[in-house]
């Protein structure tokens, strides 16, 4: 039987301490602060996209989302780690989203999720994220309700919701002819919806101005009729705010009957590829819309350096993409936008740490974004991009003019 | 089916009559063995799994429904996205705005979907096979329109969607968790209606239901009342759907026009095919096919899911003609020949 001398206890302690040093280096190494999906080596972060479905003319933003992610790698990742982004495809139908999150967070075991897809989609997630308290950042939605702290404290937008930039043009219609009339044409969905919503909420007592608030169907073949009935019942400003399809429709068609409005395109149909073009370029002249990112197929920027950035990354790691798919400009600017929150975590890559870094952003810009326009956040602001600048097409491009305007929700 | 030692078992297959096809006491052992299995499945997966598997449980019932009216009757429909639509936002409705139990809220998207089934179904008698086709397609496409409506915003929300509280298991079951529990309840509606369906194709409302199919005149000079059949056949079809579409909506916990488009009930008829038309136990062979092939696709290559979900579709109609039913009925054939030679 061995006595209890000194040396015996000194040396249980020594063996002690030589086999628990590794579980003590372990722990360690937890003081890194590391949540689920982060290792030495790898941030796993996911999202879903639509990349089959009616609504798979938006796969551009997953892909480039996950492209742009790519050459962060090849360029030697964030902090050292390399990030996995995993993107399903939910064909943009809710059930399918709420199924293919839960297997990101649940079995892929992600960080979190940025740039997922859709009003509906973020919509079936929205409470789950939350009561799983897994960030669900950069939503690619411009919905207003995304914009809700105290409610959702774990789900962010990002671009100018769709509201404030109906308050925008409220203002700007208020400046430009205070006594106009005005007709809208609108999206029967969440978006157009909140435009209107928008557009009246900015007017406020002056709402009457708005004489005819025409809606379409994105199955409808025209808008001849409700442009028409426009000019009829004596608009002389028209607010379009449909997708390109339908703008350019009702370009072309107010153009083909004479009738010359105070003409406001909505920022979801300005681009000059996908809707000017097929409207007629002269039909578009002295159009007015506003603007938050740059528009590819301006040859102005062709010398900024934040356009040489994002045409670099495009031509190496999407060859075969179309420039002009604004989806592009989209993914790439929410997955930078999503590095630079990796980037400010450090080494406390925890899902609280990731939130509080969402929340304290500061003059954030990214490649894509009109000069002077950045990312601003705070614990009580979930409304990272607020300004825009208002733009007159010239009949061969989009002249931006004034000054950057801020649209906030009253 | 009495001619199974015939070549043209696969075309016999295609069309089942009702009557039993294995020995009767081996098909009690398969489903006591299948029920038993799905009775101990959350317990060895996880919640991730025991969500999916309640999914395919929902899309099976769905499919169901839909054989009903298609397999059994021979009526076709492009409409059932409706149906489960209907029967979603009933459930979502009643527990949103009224604040009714949810279980309360099953038989009543049940019962809301059979009135509408049944009344879609009298002017559906004056059309026939494509034409039913297209005016259920009809349906369909309506469908997300008419939740979008704004003066039925109220209630359902319009295109944000309703969102749903998640079931609570009861205090007596507390030990299970949430996604535990909505699987045994699923399962539990999902038994007791494929029990009533497969004793209706038993009885002689079956019988009629699939005389009508098989010959419409001869049915009706054996006295069969074919227009009443063929309502009420779409009446519990759509029954069927709109109990898995409640179901659906407390599983994903969220009601949206998008949910329930056109592509949905395209899918359901492709599950219908896939499980075998006019097959109860392949429904759920359609339900796995409906949720997890797209997945499986989707491993493949994320940009040409499309196209693979495609080529695997091709693939399996082409081994599987018949459907998974059709297969493994032909299957039991080759065996008992194999085992007869054998033994001669």
């Amino acid at each position: 039987m061995n006595k209890l001398t000194r040396r015996s206890v000194l040396r249980t302690g020594a063996g002690f301490l030589a086999f628990a040093a590794p579980v003590l280096g372990a722990r360690i190494a937890r003081a890194k602060n590391y949540g689920p999906g982060v290792t030495d080596k790898e941030i796993k972060i996911g999202n879903t996209g639509p990349y089959s479905g009616p609504a798979s003319g938006y796969s551009a933003v997953p892909k480039s989302h996950a492209a742009y992610f790519k050459m962060i790698n090849d360029q030697g990742g964030i902090n050292g780690r390399m990030v996995n982004c995993i993107s399903y495809d939910d064909a943009y139908t809710p059930p399918k989203t709420v199924e293919m999150v839960r297997k990101l967070v649940e079995e892929d075991g992600v960080l979190l999720t940025s740039a997922t897809l859709g009003t509906p989609c973020n919509s079936a997630i929205w409470h789950y994220m939350n009561q799983k308290k897994v960030p669900q950042i950069f939503v690619a939605t411009g919905a207003t309700k995304w914009d809700d702290p105290k409610g959702h404290p774990w789900t962010i937008g990002w671009q100018p919701n769709y509201q404030s930039e109906g308050r925008i043009y409220a203002a700007f219609i208020l400046k430009e002819k205070p006594g106009g009339k005005i007709g809208v044409l609108y999206q029967n969905d969440d978006f157009g919806k909140d435009y209107l919503k928008g557009l009246k909420d900015g007017l406020g007592a002056k709402a009457s101005m708005v004489i005819v608030e025409a809606s379409y169907e994105t199955t409808d073949p025209t808008v001849d009729s409700q442009v028409v009935d426009m000019k009829a019942k004596g608009a002389d400003i028209f607010v379009n705010c449909g997708i390109p399809k339908f703008a350019a429709q009702a370009i072309r068609k107010a153009a083909e009957i004479g009738w010359k409005p105070l003409h406001v395109l909505s920022s979801i149909g300005n681009s000059v590829g996908a809707t000017l073009k097929p409207a007629g370029l002269e039909n578009a002249k002295d159009l007015v819309s506003d603007f938050y990112v740059k528009d590819a197929t301006d040859p102005k920027w062709k010398d900024d350096a934040g356009f040489k950035t994002w045409t670099a990354f495009m031509d190496k790691y999407l060859p075969d993409a179309d420039k002009t798919d604004a989806g592009n400009v989209a993914g790439s600017s929410l997955a930078a936008m999503t590095a630079q929150v990796l980037k400010q975590c450090g080494d406390d890559l925890t899902r609280d740490n990731v939130m509080k870094q969402v929340a304290s952003l500061h003059q954030v810009s990214v490649p894509m974004l009109l000069p002077g326009i950045t990312a601003n956040t705070s614990p009580t602001d979930f409304a990272p991009l607020k300004q825009v600048q208002m733009a007159k097409f010239d009949g061969q491009r989009w002249e931006l003019f004034g000054d950057l305007i801020k649209g906030e929700i009253g | 089916m009495t001619s199974v030692r015939d070549e043209p078992v696969a075309v016999a297959a295609a069309r089942p009559a009702a009557g039993t096809r294995w020995a009767p006491a081996m098909r009690h052992w398969v489903i006591a063995a299948a029920v038993a299995a799905a009775l101990v499945l959350p317990l060895a997966t996880s919640s991730f799994v025991t969500f999916q598997i309640t999914e395919v449980i929902i899309y099976g019932l769905a499919i169901l429904g839909l054989n009903l009216l298609t397999g059994f009757n021979g009526q076709f429909s492009l409409g059932h996205s409706a149906f489960y639509g209907i029967g979603a936002y009933t459930t979502a409705i009643l527990m949103h705005n009224y604040d009714v139990a949810y279980y309360w809220t099953v038989p009543a998207a049940g019962g809301v979907c059979f009135v509408v089934g049944f009344l879609f179904g009298l002017p559906a008698l004056r059309l026939q096979n494509l034409y039913l086709a297209l005016a259920t397609f009809a349906l369909a496409n309506a469908m997300p329109q008419i939740l979008k409506f704004h003066a039925l915003e109220g209630w359902t929300g319009g295109v944000q969607g309703l969102v749903v509280d998640q079931p609570d298991p009861p205090d007596f079951l507390s030990m299970l968790s949430g996604d535990q529990w909505l699987y045994y309840f699923t399962l539990a509606v999902a038994l007791v209606l494929f029990a009533v369906a497969a004793n209706l194709i038993r009885s002689r409302t079956g019988r009629a239901i699939m005389a009508i199919r098989d010959n419409p005149i001869a049915a009706a000079a054996m006295g069969i009342n074919t227009s009443l059949y063929k309502t009420l056949t779409f009446g519990v079809s759509a029954l069927f759907t709109g109990v898995a579409g409640a179901l659906g909506a407390l599983a994903v916990a969220f009601v949206a026009p998008d949910s329930f488009t056109i592509f949905l009930s395209i899918s359901l008829l492709v599950g219908l095919v896939i499980g075998g038309v006019g097959s109860i136990p392949g429904c759920f062979i359609g339900g796995l096919f409906v949720l997890y092939v797209p997945n499986i696709a989707n491993s493949v290559s994320t940009g040409l899911a499309g196209a693979i979900y495609g080529i695997i579709l091709l693939l399996v109609i082409f081994v599987m003609p018949a459907g998974a039913a059709g297969f493994a009925r032909l299957a039991a054939v080759r065996l008992g020949r194999l085992r007869r030679r054998d033994i001669a």
